[in-house]
């Protein structure tokens, strides 16, 4: 549809609504935590930045997430390619849960895996710690962060033709060799944008990874569990410092996407 | 554009399932699909099962006890009335944003326009620590609010709802764009030379086409609401009866051990969520027959 110049007042005023909810809504508080990160001085929020907690919670934070990427990046194509290609009773109901973690409480799923692998849990090993320690972390993250790279690459996969992929085929070239050479450089870039939210949402991750790993500190602590627990404690100058690296983040993560988002159809 | 966590409102995803034919392939076909349906039954299935039988293998009793706590029943209550309300303005507000950024032509639009995405990048507790740093009573406008106005923002349902339009901003408006940009020009255009004012070409032309994108955007970002933690549990505190909402009830109950009671709430958040997941589908479906 065109776009229109600004010409009325009606469409200045809805405009100026606009602006300025959004304005209100998204950019203030992230003036407000600026400034309170900045507050008492750059140097004391590197200090802080520096702590051993803080290095841990990221560490933990950054190894949950490549953990859950690498997961769901390969049983994700796989899942997609399976809804895609493959008939079989059941189908909806498999690909209506696929979308089950975008709607079910974080705090949910923790609970979930606690009922399952905490203490008395029906599928806790005897000598393998799953709940409070990091594969229960794991778990919930790969859990949180499932639907993305299926759902990307989807409907990519259900709008490719078929013919090169056959004529590779009947050139000779196996499965595998047809999906590397054929498949994935179509399916390419709407698989770049899955795997960059799937590593948003699990770096972000907070109910979940705080349920099920017990909050520990320095142990099943990750950046966003140590920034509750800082507010907690009023280590605010902490919290503020975690936050706004979290949220420097985030907007780098919006701005990779912005640029895949721009790339030419695929 | 592609959508972010939203179903497609566009195409159904089922693609050209004909399988091409290959001998040998059947082995090969059939591990694939195990190995994917496997993971789908072990990261989601069998946790949705774990709570369902911990709700419910206790008689239909335990449950009952279990959500007619009245610690239960409130926190259930304020989730959805809070969730309501947010549904209420984020509809609106996203509706309009959305037309704004498909019609109008104005500068920094390419940066609004991403900027509109920040709640779905970033950590849902930062949000709840930056509204805290924004609107705690401490602060210039808390202060204004709690002094002059008599009321507060923070650990009450006001701050909740808040921090439920901040994380539910994208979700109505990333729904119904797609939709406004597909829309053919000529008909708006064809209803303007008729004679209708703009309102009616909203109202006639606009907006039934987007109707179906509308209103599974409000189902969606109020299930989201339904379930919203990290920052509900900064920005309103954990009291109960007051400014404790179902998920941090649930939460609340996990940490004290209390397994049991956890699991009434849990399970009508479940079910509210599956009901809405069918909705979606419903409204969307219905679009394309």
């Amino acid at each position: 549809m065109r776009e229109l110049r600004i010409r009325t007042p009606l469409q200045a005023l809805l405009l100026a609504l606009v602006l300025g909810y959004a304005g209100i809504l998204l950019l203030a508080p992230m003036v407000a935590i600026t400034q309170g990160a900045l507050g008492s001085g750059l140097g004391k929020l590197i200090e802080a930045l520096l702590t051993p907690d803080v290095i841990d919670a990221f560490e933990l934070t950054f190894l949950l997430a490549f953990g859950a990427v690498i997961i769901n990046t390969i049983a994700g194509i796989a899942l997609a390619w399976v809804l895609v290609r493959h008939n079989f009773p059941g189908k909806n109901v498999v690909n209506a849960l696929v979308d089950a973690p975008f709607s079910f409480s974080p705090v949910i799923i923790g609970y979930a895996l606690i009922l399952l692998f905490g203490r008395n849990g029906w599928l806790q090993p005897a000598n393998f710690q799953i709940a409070f320690a990091w594969p229960g972390m794991l778990l919930a993250t790969i859990f949180v962060s499932l639907p993305f790279v299926t759902r990307e690459v989807q409907p990519v996969l259900a709008d490719l033709t078929r013919e090169q992929e056959e004529a590779a085929f009947t050139l000779g070239a196996s499965r595998w060799r047809t999906f590397r050479r054929i498949i994935l450089p179509q399916i390419w870039s709407g698989l770049l944008y899955g795997i960059v939210l799937t590593f948003a949402r699990s770096v972000g991750e907070f109910g979940a990874v705080a349920v099920v790993g017990g909050s520990i500190e320095r142990q099943t602590e990750t950046a966003t569990v140590f920034v509750f627990r800082a507010m907690d404690d009023r280590n605010l100058i902490g919290a503020y410092g975690v936050s706004v690296t979290l949220g420097l983040l985030s907007i780098a993560i919006l701005v990779v996407m912005s640029l895949l988002r721009r790339r030419p159809a695929r | 554009m592609t959508d972010i966590s939203l179903p497609s409102a566009k195409a159904p995803l089922n693609g050209d399932a004909r399988p091409v034919p290959r001998p040998q392939a059947a082995w090969g076909a059939w591990s694939l699909r195990f190995a994917a349906l496997s993971y789908l039954a072990v990261f989601i299935a069998v946790p949705l099962l774990a709570i369902g039988v911990e709700g419910l293998g206790g008689g239909l009793e335990t449950f009952v006890t279990s959500i007619t706590r009245p610690a239960a029943l409130n926190a259930v209550w304020l989730s959805v009335w809070t969730a309501a309300v947010m549904t209420v303005i984020n509809t609106v507000m996203g509706t309009l944003t959305a037309y704004v950024l498909t019609m109008y032509k104005f500068p920094g639009k390419a940066v609004f326009n991403a900027l509109v995405d920040l709640p779905f990048a970033i950590p849902t507790l930062v949000t709840g620590v930056m509204l805290v740093l924004l609107y705690g009573p401490q602060t210039a406008i808390g202060g204004f609010f709690e002094k002059q106005l008599g009321f507060r923002i923070l650990f009450a349902p006001p701050g909740i709802v808040l921090a439920l339009l901040f994380v539910s901003y994208p979700f109505v408006l990333r729904m119904v764009q797609p939709v406004l940009q597909e829309l053919e020009a000529n008909q708006e255009e064809a209803a303007h030379t008729l004679g209708a004012t703009p309102w009616t070409t909203f109202r006639r032309v606009i907006f039934p086409a987007i109707r179906p994108a509308v209103i599974s955007g409000a189902l969606i970002s109020f299930g989201r609401a339904l379930g919203e933690f990290g920052s509900i549990v900064v920005v309103a505190g954990n009291i109960p009866m007051r400014s404790q909402t179902a998920a941090v009830y649930v939460y609340g109950q996990v940490e004290g051990g209390n397994m049991q009671s956890a699991s009434g709430v849990s399970l009508v958040l479940l079910a509210i969520a599956f009901s809405i997941t069918l909705g979606v589908d419903f409204f969307l479906r219905r679009r394309h027959a």
